[in-house]
């Protein structure tokens, strides 16, 4: 098992958004998270990561099993799309990063600075990130934005190769990947209800 | 983290990295210096150790907030958050390659300034290894500021305000070894002192450092 | 019935409704007490004159300064331990009183010092000491106004604390130190405490009493103000969600 989320309320400056989550991601899967704008999609994959604690539930998760794309690429202006790419290599442990720049297309930008990459080309060399760290989850979110067709096409593609190698993607996103073996999990349900006191985990409510 | 190091450093040599910035910030501070107290040689050669850790501490200040706040803008630290390496890590590669770019190059442009400020010859010595031994400090006391203040829209004033009582120690053990070395007295106190702020606060703010930031990440 | 009891909101509201008028009834009658037996029932000193009188508002001040700090830090240590929230307000409210007690012992230090050593202020490593805890007051104030999240506020604050403290007493060794280095064999003599005797000794015990009573005061009333203001702001938010 990839990723296993049990009964999960989170919650975004002291309101509760999300409860009563749960699902399982195993070796080769991949899901879509879907919702409206603010339900909490981000919410949700940023408590997955580790950035933010659950209010309520469980995540389980093998240690250092997911690697995380938020909305922000990470981009250093000023380095090349190499020396980027290197780095997070080496964050991660990893070495060789010539397979992540064919796969997402960058192999004539390699040198070029990132300052000078267009929206979709910066969001590519993002997306190239999660091919040098080696995780096997891949927690995406809104990985699509400013992609051009061929571009998202070219995604679809490093994520069904990452799912055939054994790897999973738990994602938010609005556009069709093609991932037809995708699982799709609307969150519209699990919306939190008639926030009782206390149980939003925000500092105010513990007075309420 | 050895990765983080080099990115660090290359970021800030690159163009728009601000190394230099804090050296020329060093050398105007120390020329104002004379035009505020006077020309003559025996006052200037008095306070200039003391001018020159004050001036090396405000130069060190002055990027401070470039630690985190530029990699919080783009993402970097989300994904540094998340990285394998352990966040107490990343904070001291920071704060190692901020004293690389900005401690030592201050500490090495020191001596050359203190002639401008007339400091006496015995003193070169003891300023550079006072500086050499304590701007460290600076750093990682910074870096701990600096992730205080790194979800904060504006927090370089603020910075300023937190950071700053906390280098008086650093200042007065730095300043004092200085000092009593252009003057010829012994030094031993004071530097064993300052060794002692920096190997302290290198040990353990890294990870009260850390902690703040998973605290502003949230 | 555990101490932590009194963590809770509600628990903490009632207690100190109750508990309130008494502390600040006695604060208000140890102080006079104090302070009138000080001023006006104790013999001028044959040297200081009347000017030492001040005594009975420097130190009693000077002390919650320090105490004052003391107590944000178990605070502190409570809620990032812990988590409780009431904790963290008590910190947060007493911040403000410590500083103000910090700035009635400089001001009360200087107009003391000017007849006596006939300067307002010298660079003594006590009242050095007490201006560099004033400027940890100053930051640990600024963040807490500057962060709008109340609990990253509260964690931040409370690390600042922690870490602040180490350094406050960093800097007093340091002051010390610095100051010897400077004026080696000084002649002027700061130590009062020392002189005081039991006439002046025993309202000054009731002085300071009087000034722990107003702390506490002081802290619980504050305290009452910030749990009061998150109930609201917790209400205001429930309601924007229904």
């Amino acid at each position: 098992m990839m990723l296993e989320i049990q009964d999960l309320a989170v919650a975004r400056g002291g309101i509760r958004l999300l409860e009563g989550v749960s699902l399982a991601l195993g070796a080769g899967q991949a899901m879509v998270l879907r919702g409206p704008n603010g339900i909490g999609k981000t919410t949700l994959l940023r408590a997955v990561a580790g950035l933010q604690p659950a209010v309520a539930g469980s995540i389980t998760l093998p240690p250092e099993g997911a690697a995380y794309a938020g909305h922000a690429d990470g981009l250093k202006a000023t380095l090349t799309v190499a020396e980027n790419l290197t780095f997070w290599a080496g964050i991660y442990g990893q070495s060789g990063i010539a397979p992540a720049l064919a796969a997402m297309d960058l192999d004539a930008l390699q040198e070029r600075p990132a300052q000078n990459l267009s929206a979709g080309q910066k969001r590519r060399l993002g997306l190239a990130r999660l091919l040098v760290t080696g995780r096997r989850l891949w927690l995406l979110d809104e990985p699509t934005v400013s992609l051009d067709a061929a571009s998202v096409a070219l995604f679809g593609a490093s994520v069904r190769a990452h799912l055939a190698a054994g790897g999973a993607a738990l994602m938010a996103t609005h556009i069709d990947l093609g991932l037809d073996e995708a699982a799709i999990l609307d969150l519209t349900p699990f919306r939190a209800r008639h926030p009782e006191p206390g149980q939003g985990g925000g500092f105010d409510e513990a007075f309420a | 983290m050895l990765a983080l190091l080099l990115r660090d450093l290359r970021l800030a040599t690159r163009a728009g990295g601000g190394f230099g910035l804090s050296l020329a910030f060093f050398l105007i501070v120390t020329v104002l210096v004379p035009f505020g107290v006077g020309p003559e040689g025996g006052v200037l050669a008095r306070i200039a150790p003391g001018i020159l850790w004050v001036g090396a501490l405000l130069a060190c200040l002055l990027s401070l907030d470039r630690i985190f706040a530029l990699d919080r803008e783009d993402g970097s630290l989300d994904l540094l958050a998340t990285a394998p390496i352990p966040l107490e890590g990343a904070v001291a590669a920071k704060a190692l390659a901020h004293w690389l770019t900005t401690g030592l190059p201050l500490t090495l442009a020191a001596p050359i300034l203190g002639v401008l400020l007339n400091l006496p010859t015995a003193g070169f010595g003891w300023l550079t290894l006072s500086l050499l031994v304590g701007t460290p400090a600076l750093s990682v006391i910074g870096a701990f500021g600096a992730a205080l203040t790194v979800g904060l829209k504006r927090g370089g004033l603020l910075l300023s305000l937190l950071v700053l009582p906390l280098y008086i120690p650093t200042l007065i053990f730095g300043a004092e070894a200085a000092k009593r070395g252009a003057e010829g007295l012994a030094t031993a106190t004071p530097l064993l002192m300052l060794a002692g702020i920096t190997a302290g606060t290198a040990a353990i703010l890294p990870f009260a450092a850390a902690a703040a930031i998973r605290v502003n990440l949230r | 019935m555990s101490i932590w009891e009194y963590a809770n909101p509600k628990k903490f509201m009632q207690t100190s409704s109750w508990a309130l008028p008494w502390v600040t009834g006695m604060a208000v009658v140890t102080l006079l007490t104090g302070l009138v037996w000080g001023f006006f029932f104790t013999p001028d000193d044959f040297r200081q004159g009347s000017t030492v009188k001040i005594i009975y508002i420097h130190v009693p001040s000077a002390m919650m300064a320090i105490n004052a700090w003391a107590m944000m830090l178990v605070t502190s240590l409570i809620w990032l331990v812990r988590r409780h929230h009431v904790s963290v307000l008590a910190a947060k409210a007493a911040a403000p009183i410590g500083m103000t007690m910090t700035l009635i012992a400089l001001f009360t230090g200087a107009i003391w010092g000017q007849p006596m050593w006939g300067t307002w202020w010298a660079w003594d490593p006590r009242l050095t000491s007490f201006l560099i805890l004033f400027l940890f007051y100053l930051g640990y104030i600024a963040l807490w106004e500057a962060v709008d999240d109340p609990d990253t506020a509260a964690d931040l604050t409370s690390v600042l604390c922690l870490v602040g403290s180490v350094f406050a007493i960093l800097s007093r060794y340091a002051v010390l130190f610095w100051n010897q280095g400077l004026h080696q064999g000084a002649s002027l003599s700061l130590d009062k405490e020392e002189h005081v005797s039991d006439v002046y000794a025993f309202p000054l015990w009731v002085s300071m009493a009087g000034f722990v009573l107003l702390f506490v005061a002081l802290v619980l009333l504050r305290t009452r103000t910030e749990i009061r203001a998150r109930r609201l702001r917790a209400l205001e938010a429930r309601e924007r969600m229904a």
